[in-house]
């Protein structure tokens, strides 16, 4: 979150670490098509913990920036769904390897940003680690669940698989950042799509994911992360003609009924708000895809 | 006289016991509309059929409460088991008067009888049937156990399919528990107020099934009524975009099943013969007023001559005039309106080079026809390329690759249908993976099935009809 | 099996499309490469011409087509000169009631029962012309094929040489089916040749295809192209020993083959469907299956036929219901 710039931030930095070695701060930038840059509008969003102490200056993307989100997510989108659902589904476990060898900077991050206890962020950092452990055992099963043989009346063989519906931009829920923003990005991952996202909380998690996913075998433009301001992205993103559907599972503060208007201009599917992280149900992986029926004629003639 | 002019077969209109004037049937009854009641005309001679009732706002409040109240008090507290028992009754009536229903669709839309009696009416006591057998099995829906209906589903249909799109609407929303009031279009109104009277017939309990006739601002009053649960709607990808604006904020569910501008493919080793037939039932089915219509052929280039000469020669033995002739391949156009836009879209394609071609064919001086047409010389780019005509106008477009053929039939806002001719499985199922189409027919096309669901893609629409997944779009929760 | 090497007989029309080099492998390849045939689209493009509603006076031309486009047939090993005679009168009076009845194109025969065919025809025989009616012989070691071509090339000359104006052959199926194509069109050209008769002209040539063991349809395909490269003037379905005999799928196949050979060489081949068209309302489908598949130059004997023997009976129940406006019986038409 965006407050006053304090006078103390050295000291304060200096403060947290009692060690006489000068520690080396990361920049918090954009991931974008797998590289982590800076917001074209050259803006920041300076994020302080509870107390006010200042802990970074995230990047606070632009429409510009979301225009190349988009834009570096349709180039990904075949290829990842294109990937076998064996190799989506180490990918995502390779996620949740790597997320939990990295689970203290998230709880150290969590705790600056949510005024989280240690054990409180720790539990949110399981939780998000076990969600992507449930999606990455989904991808090789979700079509057997959401897809079926048809017995249609003639010599046909006819079958409806889910498919990605494509390029999904979502605007993650604002509390517990890095389990909802799990909550919405595994479930389109599942199935083939490629995420754009305007992550809630101070963006830090999710920026810090962003490295998780860029080391974790996933694609450059899979998954695409603007921290920012989701009322000022998410128009944007809502009304890009060429995003598939809208995830607005944390949009409830915001004016969500003119971007579910805006989203019918292209027709995009849409997810209304929920209260919280989006629920652990196949149904939610299932909403971000088209069933595909396929016919042929079947005959030994 | 030659053979081939085969001597008049019409299909005798005596079956039919048409009231010269149809009212609103709600909650079990017929009665009057606030509106100024309209006519419907038979498209092959401009004649009028009868006229019908036209539902304002007092009416739709009426429709919704009749609906709500039957939810409350019947439909909701019935067991699954007895209402599939009762859609299994309508499904048997719908066999019994199944050539009256043809006859009345055909007379009523412009369709040939052969379609109506052979494909229409029979899937429509298939749906019927089909969705019948949910009713009490609605747990393995795939929504959980014990999924819940919505509740009041209003719908909107369109003119091309008027009997066979009720069905898809109607057969789900009840079978799942909901109760319905449902709109058809404006030009084609006959069979519901005929399935109307399936619904006394069956004993159905009062205001499950409300029927209300009317132009376009009875359907926007009804998708709009603040106590409609859900809304399904068939019909242009215009009028569904301004619906889901209409619903952007509520609590409505919504389904919508858009247009199209279906690509066709035909590779240099298909079934050449049977490609053929295909692309003609593909693009004149329903003289092309289809929303999943083949519209685009996209043919190999080393076979086009070839696809063309057959094609063409093909199209010369299509039949066209009178629906209710047996004999009859190729109907009339549903309105003047409609002929008039796909007049307006083949003069546009012929203005930027395409290349117009009919058979010989003399067009009946009443009513409303548009011969079949193909059109050559087209672009990707070309306003017929692009555009859904809803009309017997095939465009063609050549390709060389199979990665060309993908990227030109995906080069489109819509995604509901597709077709694929070659003899060669292992493409068929790579290429039938890549087209961004909710259908894909592979040597075949425009076959439907209530186990089959059906839907598009993008601007196409959302939701699936037949199937599970069909039933899941009048569905929620699930434990 | 061929050796790829040896030459096949020399079949101008083989010659003239496959070119110079007419091996076992150009023709393979040749057949090979013809289009496939999805069997449902068949099967619904057959499916759809028995939907056609043929009233009045449409029917009563179809009727009448019908019949002078039957083969009227016995082929029995019980066959005697009394039951050739009797299918001869038949075939001359259809129907005694009518006079203005057509005659069948032809009546269809063992080789050994020519002579007596001809003989009870008298002056109705054709003898080659174009009026009157042909006698046709079945040939070839008919209806399994299976003898030496030297013992079916004598039964091809000694019915030409008793007067057939037509031979139906049969092909060598087992060959087909082991893939030596050029066994097969070896045979037809002999057996082509074995028509000559002395004049110089030729009883005409029809290839039964025996479809039902041929059994797919690109087989049937194939087999019809073979056939007509080879020099057949027309492809004839089936024996009518074998089921399934002819069917409307592989009828409009065949219909299909003849309109792209004439499409390629401008040349007319006739289709023959045999076995199992017993009645008026199957043998309209057929006819509406020639008419919207090769046009309505093919509704006529040169180019199709029926191969029957009870249909011609049923077809005249017809004719007299549409004659007197009443339903006929069995007994108001004569058996041959």
């Amino acid at each position: 979150m965006a407050t006053a710039k304090t006078a103390t931030t050295t000291a304060s930095r200096a403060a947290a670490k009692p060690s006489t070695r000068l520690d080396v701060p990361k920049t918090y930038k954009l991931f974008i098509g797998g590289a982590f840059p800076r917001s074209e509008s050259g803006r920041v969003t300076e994020v302080t913990d509870a107390r006010g102490r200042f802990v970074a200056n995230v990047a606070k993307a632009s429409r510009k920036d979301a225009r190349e989100a988009v834009r570096a997510a349709r180039k990904a989108q075949p290829g990842w769904a294109g990937a076998t659902a064996y190799n989506r589904g180490q990918v995502l476990y390779r996620v949740a390897e790597v997320l939990e060898g990295r689970k203290a900077q998230f709880v150290d991050e969590l705790q600056k940003t949510e005024g989280l206890t240690a054990a409180r962020a720790a539990k949110q950092v399981e939780a998000a680690i076990d969600l992507w452990v449930w999606h990455a055992g989904w991808t090789d099963k979700i079509a057997q669940i959401g897809g079926n043989a048809n017995p249609v009346a003639g010599p046909y063989f006819n079958l409806s698989v889910p498919e990605p519906t494509g390029v999904v931009a979502i605007v993650a829920p604002q509390a517990q950042s890095l389990l909802g923003l799990t909550s919405v990005v595994a479930p389109a991952l599942v199935t083939g799509n490629t995420v754009v996202v305007v992550p809630g909380g101070a963006g830090l998690s999710a920026i810090s994911l962003g490295e998780v996913l860029a080391t974790s075998d996933l694609p450059g433009g899979v998954v695409n992360i603007l921290p920012g301001d989701a009322a000022e992205l998410a128009p944007w993103l809502a009304g890009h003609a060429d995003v598939n559907a809208l995830d607005l599972t944390g949009a409830g503060e915001l004016d969500w009924v003119e971007l579910e208007q805006l989203a019918a201009d292209t027709l995009k599917r849409v997810i209304r708000p929920v209260a919280g992280p989006a629920p652990e149900t196949p149904q939610r992986i299932l909403a971000l895809t088209e069933t595909k029926t396929v016919w042929h004629t079947k005959s030994r003639l | 006289m030659t053979f081939l002019d085969y001597a008049p077969a019409p299909e005798s209109t005596s079956i039919l016991d048409l009231r010269q004037e149809y009212g609103l049937f709600i909650g079990g009854e017929w009665r009057p509309g606030g509106g100024t009641s309209f006519a419907s005309v038979s498209p092959s001679t401009e004649r009028q059929i009868a006229t019908f009732a036209s539902a304002d706002e007092g009416d739709v409040d009426a429709a919704v409460a009749a609906a709500r109240t039957a939810y409350r008090q019947t439909w909701g507290p019935m067991s699954g088991r007895d209402r599939g028992k009762y859609l299994f009754r309508i499904a048997r009536i719908l066999q019994e008067r199944a050539r009256e229903l043809a006859v009345a669709e055909s007379l009523d839309n412009g369709k040939p009888i052969k379609e109506t009696r052979d494909a229409d009416i029979p899937l429509v006591a298939q749906w019927f049937f089909h969705c019948a057998g949910w009713a009490d099995k609605l747990d393995w829906v795939g929504l959980g156990a014990d999924p819940q209906p919505h509740g009041v589903a209003a719908q909107v249909i369109p003119w091309n399919f008027p009997l066979l799109m009720l069905s898809w609407k109607v057969a789900p929303a009840l079978a799942a528990g909901n109760t319905v009031v449902l709109k058809p279009a404006e030009t084609t109104p006959l069979t519901a107020m005929l399935f109307a009277e399936i619904c006394e017939q069956a004993g159905l309990p009062a205001g499950v099934v409300n029927l209300i006739t009317g132009a376009g601002e009875t359907g926007a009053a009804l998708v709009r009524h603040p106590d409609v649960d859900k809304v399904a709607f068939t019909g242009s990808t215009a009028v569904g975009r301004e619906i889901a604006k209409a619903l952007a904020g509520t609590e409505k569910k919504l389904t919508l099943e858009l247009g199209g501008k279906g690509a066709n493919i035909v590779f240099d080793d298909a079934p050449l013969d049977q490609a053929i037939e295909g692309i003609v039932n593909g693009i004149f089915f329903n003289q092309g007023q289809v929303c999943c219509a083949g519209s685009r052929l996209l043919v190999q280039e080393s076979i086009h001559d070839a696809v063309m000469d057959r094609l063409k020669e093909r199209m010369s033995t299509l039949r066209l005039g009178d629906p209710l002739d047996k004999n009859t391949d190729v109907g009339a156009i549903n309105s003047t309106e409609q002929l008039e836009r796909i007049t307006r879209l083949v003069d546009a394609g012929i203005a930027e080079g395409g290349e117009a071609w009919s058979p010989a064919c003399e067009l009946p001086k009443e009513g409303y026809w548009f011969a079949p047409t193909v059109v050559t010389g087209v672009e990707a780019s070309s306003t017929i390329a692009r555009e859904e005509i809803f009309g017997p106008v095939l465009s063609v477009l050549t390709f060389r690759t199979p990665d060309e053929a993908i990227a030109k039939a995906n080069n489109t806002p819509y995604g509901l249908s597709a077709g694929i001719w070659s003899d060669k499985g292992s493409r068929v199922l790579a290429v039938a993976d890549k087209l961004r189409a909710g259908v894909v027919w592979t040597n075949t096309f425009n076959k439907f099935d209530p186990a089959s669901p059906f839907g598009g893609y993008k601007e196409s629409g959302y939701g699936r009809e037949g199937g599970r997944q069909g039933m899941q779009a009048y569905l929620k929760g699930g434990n | 099996m061929t050796t790829p090497s040896q030459a096949l007989a020399p079949a101008q029309r083989a010659v003239q499309l496959l070119g110079g080099d007419l091996s076992e492998v150009a023709l393979r390849q040749h057949l090979e490469g013809l289009p496939t045939v999805d069997a449902v689209g068949l099967e619904a493009r057959a499916a759809s011409f028995g939907t056609r509603s043929i009233k009045t006076t449409s029917k009563a031309a179809a009727l009448d087509t019908a019949i002078r486009m039957i083969d009227l047939t016995t082929l029995q090993g019980a066959d005697t000169r009394g039951k050739v005679r009797s299918l001869v009168a038949k075939a001359l009076v259809p129907d005694a009631s009518d006079p203005s009845t057509p005659r069948p194109a032809a009546v269809c025969v063992y080789g050994d029962m020519v002579g007596n065919a001809v003989e009870a025809l008298g002056s109705a025989w054709s003898a080659g012309k174009d009026d009157g009616i042909n006698v046709a012989a079945v040939a070839t070691a008919f209806p399994a094929g299976r003898a030496s071509i030297a013992v079916k090339l004598q039964d091809t000359r000694d019915a030409v040489a008793a007067g057939a104006d037509e031979i139906d052959m049969v092909i060598d199926r087992g060959a087909f089916l082991e893939g030596n194509y050029g066994k097969v069109f070896d045979e037809i050209v002999q057996t082509k040749e074995a028509c000559r008769r002395d004049d110089g002209t030729f009883a005409h040539l029809k290839v039964i295809l025996e479809t039902g063991e041929l059994v797919t349809y690109d087989n049937v395909r194939r087999a019809s192209w073979l056939s007509i490269l080879a020099g057949g003037d027309f492809i004839k379905t089936s024996t009518g020993k074998v089921q399934p005999a002819a069917t409307l799928p592989v009828t409009t196949l065949m219909l299909q083959v003849v309109r792209d050979w004439e499409r390629l060489t401008g040349e007319r081949i006739g289709v023959k469907p045999a076995g199992g068209i017993s009645t008026s309302k199957d043998a309209i489908k057929y006819l509406v299956a020639v008419a919207e598949t090769c046009g309505e130059a093919w509704l006529d004997p040169h180019l199709f036929r029926f191969g029957a023997s009870s249909l011609l009976n049923d077809v005249l129940l017809q004719r007299q219901k549409l004659t007197t406006g009443r339903y006929s019986g069995p007994d108001y038409v004569t058996i041959d």
